[in-house]
């Protein structure tokens, strides 16, 4: 187990480090079925000590106790008496049993009614109340979601915070609003949150205003005087979302929070934040299985456009190791210059990408966020991407690669082979590093058009097939073929 | 069999349903809302007022769940329940096992302390009293000798704390209330707003140095680098002669190498101005987090030699169990625990009063 606690230690964003987790299970399954490799049916005594991995694993992530016993029967129904597919191996059948189950729990599955993210069906203005314990990331979980709303569903949005309790709260939310670019609530001193919500629902109705998001203080499950306070202001302003935000890290607390809030305000949704941690956020099937409310929103870093949807399939693939393909795409495709990006394709399709596609590349790259996070959600990377940690890989390292082609004449861009050493040492010296680096850009580069090559052999069927890592080097490969 | 007897077992004990009848996963209706963890004593109304709890059979029984407090009421629900007149076997071993996980322990601390009672009880008929009272002094055992203070060397002046943690731990509420300790002891003391990155973070610190009366090194503008502010600090706080010098960061996730990297450049260059700083590296850890704070320990002090842990929010129904794991881990002393949202809501990690309160005596 250590070793891939370790590696789950570095890697970058996104990472959902349940994967881990799993990425062990997976073994220690191959183990408990090595001896009865091909054997038929799966009978009782096989599953009962895989199972025995399986709650170990569960436990060991945070679940929920009641949680794992109820997932860990569900696996072990479906799992007895199942013919052994001749394709794959008995641990991987178990293992996609687990996934099922686990999808399912999470929300998705036969019962999945497909609605996804907050629900703004209703009139304006229209209230987002924001309840959890303290230091669970309510206020910067506000801002994004102000952000998400005025960007991607072109609302007006009006924050307020109630939080009157921790000093420079209602500052904090203040300036995340402005990096937001959505109003503020102006702040009034010695106002209580009841007082400020009806302001602010006030000053909505009056200004016109699409969504108000009352962000509150943290208070604690139990404390009966700070939870009274708060179904106070929901009873006020009959917020249409009620979100508990709940951090990814949560031990088996989680259901008593959970539980507490449902009980006490009553929520419609769950924010999980800091999966870009490597917490296992067993938290999750916890709080769903107990509330019944779905996780609708994932908080995956710290700037202010890291909010995500959450897709039980997609996480439960994750989870997995198989990599989250699907949010990659769409979040190129919010992000990229369709246009530009179909003229890059066709130019990597003929073998005529240069070192001014490879900048324009850089760019987009550069608008889509860390990438440690985009290589996150390719499939099968999970060592490449520690590793990838590990040389401290950012976006910082793309913007001097940005320079160092912007120190080239374009015909050095057109055709990097002219570029020697004199050459090199201009282009050092006017983007400001040294040789080493040009020579690190040049030979990227080299392995990247080297990688197109080998693409445009393995077609798309094999693409489909390898998924990203059948594009790299053996060495680099991560964790085997997903299942 | 033993795993189907482990999870199809009814405790024989008297109380509620605790950890049988697993609620069906899929279904959110009342039933899930209501069933495996909702002990009775959970439910505050009882709890606040003795007198409505009904008569138990068991006498003693009652009066025991009276005096149990509302927040460890899971843990020790699902003890009591496994034990009351009970033989201690090996199934009864095993659901030991996995209530001391659900109460955040870890696995390696759950398997130490079950082994221990395998060994000293195995086969005899045991109370839920006896129970607790051993499973207390097994932890106590485990944390006795990691309850350690933060001393300050009053020769350093300063004597510099560096303070370090994950996102929304609670690392500038617990430099306010250790602020507002030294200055009780008639020490000088200083705030350093080193969360040069998060929105109002320095403000926040800003009021805290006003309300307890430290001096505070603010940043000249937001995403200043840390590393010279600190620096600048320390060689006004040397200068002036300050006791103690605290400094605050930017919350981090640990598995962020960058960010890590950048902790790691202010240890450096405030070793440039002292290079016996900092003399404290206290890392805090929320006690509702589970296992994911042995990544945390393990990490953060890999990266900056972490010399201590403060606990905090340990006022919620979260009794921070993972603790007794990063105790058996570690070894790393835990200095202090917060139990409050006020300056003077800092006590000193007590051993055997957080073993006995993990499993709901006293």
């Amino acid at each position: 187990m250590a070793p891939s606690l370790r590696e789950g230690s570095r890697s970058g964003a996104l990472s959902f480090g349940a994967k881990f987790v799993f990425e062990a299970l997976s073994g220690k399954l191959s183990g408990v079925f090595d001896r009865l490799r091909r054997r038929g049916a799966l009978n009782e005594t096989d599953v009962a000590e895989a199972l025995r991995e399986v709650r170990v694993a569960l436990l060991e992530a945070d679940v929920a106790l009641p949680v794992v016993r109820d997932l860990v029967a569900k696996v072990r129904d479906r799992a007895i008496g199942q013919e052994v597919i001749r394709s794959v191996s008995p641990a991987q059948q178990v293992v996609k049993i687990v996934n099922d189950a686990l999808v399912e729990a999470l929300g998705g599955g036969d019962d999945d009614n497909g609605l996804r993210g907050l629900n703004l069906n209703a009139p304006s203005p229209l209230p987002i109340l924001m309840v959890g314990l303290q230091g669970s990331g309510k206020t910067t979980t506000s801002g994004k979601i102000a952000l998400r709303l005025r960007t991607r569903d072109r609302k007006k949005v009006l924050v307020a915070s109630l939080d009157v309790h921790r000093p420079a709260a209602q500052l904090q939310l203040e300036q995340l609003a402005a990096r937001a670019e959505v109003t503020s609530l102006p702040i009034i001193a010695g106002q209580s949150p009841l007082e400020i919500a009806m302001r602010a629902m006030d000053v909505a109705r009056r200004e016109l205003y699409d969504v108000v998001i009352l962000d509150t203080a943290g208070r604690l499950a139990i404390d009966d005087a700070l939870m009274a306070e708060v179904a106070a202001v929901k009873a006020a302003t009959k917020p249409h979302e009620t979100l508990l935000v709940v951090d990814a890290m949560t031990g088996q607390d989680a259901v008593n929070t959970a539980r507490a809030f449902q009980d006490k305000v009553g929520v419609t949704g769950i924010v999980m934040t800091r999966v870009d941690g490597d917490a296992r956020g067993g938290a999750a099937l916890s709080m769903r299985a107990v509330t019944g409310a779905p996780i609708k929103l994932l908080g995956a870093g710290e700037k202010l456009d890291a909010l995500e949807d959450f897709h039980p399939d997609r996480i439960a693939s994750r989870i997995l190791g198989m990599g989250d393909i699907v949010s990659l795409v769409e979040k190129a495709s919010e992000t990229i210059d369709q246009a530009e990006a179909e003229k890059l394709a066709a130019k990597m399709q003929k073998g005529q990408f240069d070192l001014a596609d490879y900048a324009k590349q850089l760019q987009q790259i550069g608008k889509m966020g860390s990438l440690s996070g985009i290589l996150g959600m390719l499939p099968g990377v999970g060592k490449l991407k520690a590793q990838m940690a590990d040389a401290n890989l950012d976006t910082k390292i793309l913007t001097r690669q940005a320079a160092i082609i912007g120190s080239m004449t374009p015909k050095e861009r057109r055709t990097p082979d002219i570029i020697k050493a004199s050459r090199k040492k201009r282009i050092a010296a006017g983007s400001g590093v040294t040789v080493q680096d040009v020579n690190k850009l040049l030979k990227q580069f080299d392995d990247m058009s080297a990688m197109m090559k080998r693409m445009n052999k393995l077609g798309q069927k094999g693409m489909m097939r390898g998924g990203l890592a059948g594009l790299l080097p053996p060495g680099l490969r991560g964790g085997g073929r997903p299942f | 069999m033993a795993l189907r007897d482990l999870f199809f077992r009814k405790p024989s004990a008297p109380v509620a349903d605790a950890p049988d009848t697993p609620a069906p996963l899929a279904d959110p209706a009342p039933s899930a809302a209501t069933a495996p963890m909702q002990a009775p004593v959970s439910d505050p109304s009882r709890a606040s007022v003795p007198a409505a709890i009904p008569e138990e059979p068991t006498g003693w029984f009652g009066r025991l769940r009276q005096g149990l407090s509302r927040s460890t009421a899971r843990l020790t629900e699902s003890v009591t329940s496994l034990f009351v007149k009970r033989r201690l076997d090996d199934a009864a071993l095993e659901e030991l096992e996995e209530t001391l996980i659900a109460a955040d322990l870890g696995l390696p601390a759950a398997r130490r302390i079950v082994a221990e009672f395998r060994r000293t009880r195995f086969g005899t008929d045991v109370t839920a009293e006896e129970v607790k009272e051993a499973l207390a002094e097994s932890i106590a055992a485990i944390l006795a000798p990691v309850a350690v203070p933060l001393v300050i060397d009053a020769t350093r002046k300063p004597h510099v704390v560096l303070v370090v943690g994950v996102n929304g731990t609670g690392k500038t509420t617990t430099i306010a209330k250790l602020g507002q300790h030294y200055r009780d002891e008639g020490r000088r003391c200083t705030f350093v707003a080193g969360d040069t990155f998060r929105a109002a973070a320095v403000e926040q610190l800003q009021v805290w140095a006003e309300r307890t009366g430290a001096g505070l090194a603010a940043p000249s503008k937001p995403g200043a680098d840390a590393a010279g502010l600190a620096f600048d600090a320390l060689t006004a706080a040397r200068a002036a002669g300050t006791d103690v010098l605290l400094i605050d960061t930017a919350g981090r996730l640990h598995n962020k190498s960058a960010l890590m990297e950048e902790l790691k450049k202010l240890v450096r260059i405030i070793k440039r101005v002292d290079p016996s700083a900092p003399h404290s590296v206290l890392l805090v850890l929320d006690a509702t987090t589970g296992q994911n704070a042995v990544q945390q320990t393990k990490i953060f002090s890999e990266m900056v030699d972490v010399t201590g842990l403060a606990v905090t929010k340990l006022d919620g129904s979260a009794k921070g169990g993972v603790v007794v794991a990063l105790a058996q881990e570690f070894a790393l002393p835990v200095h202090m625990v917060g139990v409050g949202e006020k300056a003077a809501d800092l006590r000193p990690f007590e051993a055997r009063d957080f073993a006995r309160s993990l499993m709901g005596l006293e």
